[in-house]
């Protein structure tokens, strides 16, 4: 089997592509999708292959692009619906945490529909095409949340988004869009919702990461690995549901623990692992829970404001060390 | 791409003009207006006996709206109903003592009690409830009538606003939505001149909100609200539009709220003429005075109609009372479809 390398982007169309392909049920719609292939050419091709009626392009309004999806949802098809930027579902954010993320609750529908929200920092958008928007949603009952690191991951979870019967947020990152690329097979493949993986095995410190981070925490666990201390990296892929087993099992052998997250500090997911983890495996620990997080204020434009504002595997490495030598 | 539409078609049916409505119809529309009317006359009661948990929005008044509008819908139609509905969802079928059941919390509604009130669908019968937030149904409604586009199915959806939702942006967005795409929509607005408290003076400029479909190059209609037929007669135009694929229709229904916003609401700041105006427009009156008129019931039938809708209601009220509470665990349960617990409109492809 050949295994070619694809980057994070072209693993994201390909997901999508297969899942078109596989079954006439899931349909594309959003901003600029169409001829023009989207904002950052995520669906590039796929209206010439798919045709106008499941490759819709909308009228500009994220919050019917979001109601028509849970409509479609509704009436048994598989929607795609395309954020042009994650920062946009704030328009949104009624749809989706209160009339899809209670659908099933209240009516026992089910609501099999995907939001791509294209996120995160580092590539000058300023403050308002740069957010991380997890927080505002993880905190809301019955929406799934995931974030791949690798291209492998985008397509893998694309496809479990697709296939699973809940409303999902797949929040691909933009500056990983064409910087990242690995191995992704041709064949048919997925991975599982709520999977962490071990990216790199350690036994002194865990550091866990998702999205933009998994990468800086690599290379903070090289830098720290000549220093003597081996570290675990550990990445979420899949916010909700979220594996904290993997997480409990890390710290448990490893007694340290950083989490870092591209997204604002204060009441962000790294909060929360931080409190499952001081109620679940207090007694394990021999440091503090270190969190590597933004800073708690817009995301800042000019180049330099923005670098201070975002973490990097240098801020990771810090904070690691600090954890590894308290 | 289709064109544009150049005007609306704005149309007020003359009192007269129903068509060929067969008298199976006609019967079928007189028991469901008693019904609503009866229903809802009940819920209060039961209310004010506290066997109702939380509030009550009565459509007291709403009747020939609610039921005429929903009676035009197909087998295959979906209706998403609004708050003051209840005439819609039991013209659509939706069992009465699910109703009350809902209305109680018991764990015999169609939500478990897991929501209350009006909050009810039934996916069986083409029906998605509401949530609080007026306006969020609509594009909904598009999606599902897209839906049925894309499985090769032909979807007429209907959904209500009132005078004071058509201020919200999202009646705008999927007006816009639906006209773009052509989608066989019904928007029912339901002018009944109040918005809780606020006058329709202080929700729109416009003469009729219906005034504002040509600039969506939709067809938009005004009728009599309190008229059943005339609600009838243009909701089944509207809906044979749409089949055409002439795109969504406004239908802008004016009627009158007669009570006040919720049954904790005295309603004070409604002056009283209108109040007035609205009992000798009553629907309900209006229709049955309208059937002896032309033959279609005469007197002698009437007392039997009434024992039979009390009697429906009755048993539906039993049924509900006799119905035992969920049990607290359930509150934890089922947040997810999982393991293809999940129910689809219409049963999916």
């Amino acid at each position: 089997m050949t295994v070619p390398a694809r980057t994070y982007i072209e693993a994201i169309r390909e997901g999508l592509r297969g899942e078109m392909r596989r079954d006439r049920r899931v349909v594309c719609l959003g901003e600029d999708i169409g001829a023009y292939g989207g904002a950052f050419k995520v669906t590039e091709g796929l209206l010439e292959e798919f045709g106008e009626a499941r490759v819709l392009d909308t009228p500009m309004a994220e919050s019917s692009i979001v109601g028509m999806a849970i409509g479609m949802a509704l009436r048994g098809l598989r929607p795609v619906a395309e954020m042009q930027f994650a920062d946009f579902i704030s328009l949104a954010f009624n749809q989706l945490v209160n009339n899809a993320g209670t659908l099933h609750y209240r009516f026992g529908f089910k609501v099999p529909m995907v939001v791509r929200c294209p996120s995160g920092g580092g590539v000058h958008g300023g403050p308002f095409h740069s957010q991380n928007i997890e927080a505002y949603f993880f905190h809301a009952p019955g929406l799934k949340i995931v974030a791949p690191a690798t291209a492998y991951d985008a397509r893998g979870l694309m496809v479990s988004a697709i296939r699973d019967d809940n409303p999902v947020l797949y929040l691909e990152h933009k500056f990983l869009y064409r910087r990242v690329r690995d191995e992704v097979p041709e064949a048919d493949f997925s991975v599982p919702l709520g999977q962490a993986a071990v990216r790199r095995p350690g036994r002194h410190l865990t550091l866990v990461g998702y999205g933009s981070t998994v990468a800086m925490a690599l290379e903070a666990a090289q830098t720290l690995a000549a220093e003597g201390v081996e570290a675990e990296v550990i990445d979420l892929r899949s916010l909700v549901p979220m594996d904290l087993d993997t997480v409990m099992q890390s710290v448990r052998r490893t007694h340290r623990v950083v989490v870092a997250h591209e997204d604002r500090r204060r009441g962000g997911v790294g909060a929360e692992i931080a409190a499952e983890i001081a109620e679940h495996a207090l007694e394990y620990l021999d440091a503090p829970v270190g969190r590597v997080a933004a800073l708690d204020t817009p995301v800042p434009f000019s180049p330099p404001l923005e670098e201070f504002y975002l973490p990097n595997a240098a801020k990771v490495l810090e904070v690691a060390r600090n954890t590894a030598r308290y | 791409m289709s064109e544009p539409r150049a005007t609306s078609d704005l149309v007020e049916i003359p009192d007269d003009d129903y068509g060929d409505i067969p008298r199976e119809t006609l019967i079928g529309l007189y028991h469901h207006v008693r019904l609503a009317r009866e229903l809802e006359l009940r819920l209060v009661s039961l209310f004010k006996q506290s066997k109702v948990v939380g509030g009550l929005y009565p459509g007291y008044g709403h009747e020939a709206t609610t039921v005429g509008s929903a009676f035009a819908l197909g087998p295959g139609d979906v209706l998403l109903p609004l708050h003051r509905d209840l005439g819609a969802q039991i013209a659509r079928g939706q069992p009465l003592k699910y109703i009350f059941a809902q209305y109680m919390g018991k764990a015999t509604s169609p939500t478990g009690g897991k929501d209350g009130n009006v909050h009810l669908a039934n996916p069986e019968l083409g029906i998605v409830g509401c949530i609080s937030h007026i306006g969020a149904m609509l594009p909904v409604a598009v999606g599902i009538s897209y839906a049925g586009r894309v499985l090769g199915r032909t979807v007429v959806t209907m959904s209500y606003i009132g005078d004071g939702g058509s201020s919200i942006g999202e009646v705008h967005e999927a007006l816009n939505f639906a006209a773009v795409l052509d989608i066989p929509f019904i928007l029912v607005v339901e002018n009944n001149r109040f918005a809780y408290s606020t006058p329709v003076n202080r929700q729109y400029r416009c003469e009729h909100i219906s005034d504002r479909a040509a600039g969506y190059g939709i067809s938009g209609v005004r009728v009599d609200g309190n008229n059943i037929l005339a609600v009838y007669a243009a909701a089944r135009r509207a809906a044979e539009r749409g089949r055409r694929g002439e795109g969504p229709t406004m239908l802008e229904c004016e009627t009158m709220r007669m009570m006040g916003h919720s049954v904790h609401d005295p309603a004070q700041y409604v002056p009283r003429e209108l109040i007035e105006e609205g009992r000798r427009r009553d629907p309900v009156a209006r229709y049955e005075r309208y059937l002896l008129r032309h033959g279609v019931l005469h007197e002698a039938d009437v007392p039997a109609w009434t024992e039979r809708v009390a009697g429906e209601i009755d048993a539906a009220v039993t049924w509900a009372e006799q119905s035992p509470m969920p049990e607290p665990a359930e509150a934890a349960r089922g947040v997810y479809a999982e393991g293809g617990s999940g129910r689809t409109l219409g049963g999916g492809v």
